[in-house]
């Protein structure tokens, strides 16, 4: 394998999808909900509340997710009053499966555009006249999808941890922020499932000849990370460190069986048959 | 002379169908190559196989004596190729789009910049250069397209429709420069195009295809020879002859047609044009002027074409 033609490939990618609106939009948008406006909002609020009506830990459903909890996270909010409470188990806690769906998105948007995007602009056709093999070919354009989505989404986790400790440091007193489960959810889950987005979008490449379908279709991968979302909260899943570890490898198991089947239908023969 | 490239029983299927059928040829080193053909005929797909991009369904070809399926990269390693779209990365300027295709043929960077530039400068994009290729009109498009299939020197140069949206002086351009290439570098030209009057100006030899298999293959005059019995001679006279029976019994003479003051005769050989003329003036015909009409790379296509869609070839 030529190292230096796959990091041309990448950075050619990227450097591409950079230059497409809409593709950075959404990497720029979606970041900054969920890492800045969100957070600050939620926790102005809590922190202003007045009444108890306005305190979410008195919502009745809210007061179920608390009966239900496990021990290691009623453990984190032992000593803490409502307030603190909720800033924790919201921002610290429920809000950890949006950090999945940022590297998920990011790494799809960028490989529709890299996979599909290429084919339906024709230039795919002088690449395959390069020397690059097909090996060298496909993971420039996986490292293309893989890196930014990984490192947008550690520059969001460490924007979203100094938001979190700065803003709701008067109410908390303490730099409280991230909690264990945190760390492999953004080092070893948010890896495992950009390339998951990787390897679906590659797959979904060779039927889908435009980069807005290939993306829009690979959008449905959100629906598992919806249903961690939905399962935590309602309690049927909590993200421990330890079922972090073992999303994070059902993950990696999965990206496998896809890698496998994605580089089999990458190769020039196939990609030009069906890029007609 | 050596073979660049040689094709043995090729055979190329799409679902069955057959798009190229037991080809055989060799294209020779420092020649120009030009490949002819309608749509359709398999010429985008032979430039394909050639550089290891199918893998043929019978038949093999061999680059450099480099087997086309197995050593695929390092054929392209030594090929350029004007590909039938431009293929240019429009959101990137013709600089990076220069230097990204120079450093996957490994170019050393130093080598590269120095390169890029001077291709930029011969193809007259050097003013635009670091401005976004999608901005660019077709013409420019079409020259920065050959300016990446020239970048790395390349041993092979696969050139498909390389003048088209090229205005005359560029076009012309581009002629001396394929000229150039094969003459001085001994490097080979492999030409596929629509203008024949292109291939017949550039190429050493032609190979004319239709629905995949080959009609004829050779240089103009092995054409010529091949394709066309006789010369056809256009004689002017001052007065309107009556009869031709005496110019068509000649020896040499295959036929004789009377259109107004002009006759046309076909002969077997150019040497036979002086006995013509000879025999016209001692039958007191008043000569103007004598015109042997050159057989035209035209004629013999539309021909063959022609000779394929009757069911004669």
């Amino acid at each position: 394998m030529n190292w230096k033609s796959i990091f041309t490939i990448a950075r050619k990618d990227i450097k591409e999808a950079s230059q497409n609106k809409a593709v950075w939009l959404p990497i720029v948008i979606v970041p900054a909900i969920f890492v800045l406006i969100m957070p600050a909002a939620l926790i102005l609020g809590f922190s202003t509340a007045a009444t108890a009506i306005e305190n979410p830990m008195s919502d009745p459903d809210f007061a179920m997710f608390l009966d239900r909890m496990p021990a290691f996270m009623t453990e984190l909010i032992r000593g803490l009053d409502e307030r603190q409470s909720a800033i924790m188990l919201l921002l610290g806690y429920l809000f950890a499966p949006f950090f999945l769906i940022m590297p998920l998105m990011f790494s799809t948007v960028i490989a529709a555009e890299s996979f599909a995007g290429e084919r339906e602009r024709k230039t795919i056709e002088a690449l395959l006249y390069t020397p690059a093999t097909d090996a060298e070919l496909f993971t420039g354009k996986v490292l293309a999808g893989f890196i930014p989505a990984v490192l947008i989404t550690l520059v969001s986790f460490a924007a979203y941890t100094i938001v979190l400790n700065a803003m709701a440091y008067p109410r908390m007193g303490r730099l409280w922020f991230p909690l264990p489960s945190w760390y492999p959810l953004v080092l070893w889950i948010s890896p495992a499932i950009s390339l998951l987005g990787i390897a679906f979008t590659v797959l979904i490449s060779v039927k889908t000849q435009t980069f807005m379908g290939a993306y829009q279709t690979s959008g449905s991968l959100v629906l598992v990370v919806l249903a961690l979302l939905a399962g935590q909260a309602t309690g049927v899943i909590y993200l421990s460190v330890l079922v972090g570890l073992l999303i994070g490898m059902v993950l990696l198991v999965i990206d496998a069986v896809l890698m496998y089947f994605a580089v089999r239908i990458f190769n020039r023969d196939k990609l030009l048959v069906t890029s007609g | 002379m050596q073979h660049a490239i040689v094709i043995e029983n090729l055979s190329h299927c799409f679902n069955s169908r057959y798009a190229l059928k037991d080809l055989s040829y060799e294209v020779r080193q420092g020649e120009i190559f030009a490949l002819l053909g309608p749509n359709g005929a398999g010429k985008t797909t032979t430039i394909r196989l050639i550089n290891g991009l199918y893998t043929p369904t019978a038949g093999s070809i061999s680059v450099f004596s480099m087997d086309s399926v197995r050593h695929g990269s390092q054929i392209r390693q030594q090929t350029g190729v004007l590909t039938e779209t431009s293929a240019l990365y429009e959101r990137l300027t013709a600089r990076e789009n220069l230097r990204f295709f120079g450093r996957l043929y490994g170019m050393p960077e130093s080598l590269l910049l120095k390169r890029t530039d001077e291709i930029l400068e011969f193809f007259a994009l050097k003013n635009r250069a670091d401005e976004r290729v999608g901005v660019y009109s077709k013409g420019m498009k079409q020259r920065l397209a050959l300016a990446r299939a020239f970048l790395t020197h390349p041993r092979i140069l696969f050139l498909d429709e390389p003048t088209s949206s090229l205005d005359p002086e560029s076009t012309q351009q581009v002629h001396e420069l394929i000229e150039s290439i094969s003459r001085q570098d001994e490097n080979t030209v492999f030409l596929c195009t629509h203008h024949l009057e292109e291939a017949e100006r550039l190429a050493d030899r032609v190979a004319i295809l239709h629905s995949g298999r080959l009609l004829a293959l050779g240089s103009m005059d092995e054409l010529k020879r091949q394709f066309n019995h006789g010369i056809w001679v256009e004689v002017e006279l001052l007065q309107p002859m009556e009869s031709t029976s005496s110019i068509s019994l000649m020896r040499g003479v295959v036929n004789a047609q009377i259109e107004g003051r002009k006759i046309r005769v076909q002969v077997a050989e150019e040497a036979v044009i002086p006995a013509l003329v000879a025999q016209l003036v001692a039958q007191k015909a008043q000569v103007m002027s004598v015109k042997p009409q050159q057989v035209s790379l035209e004629d013999i296509y539309f021909k063959l074409q022609a000779d394929v869609r009757e069911g004669v070839a």
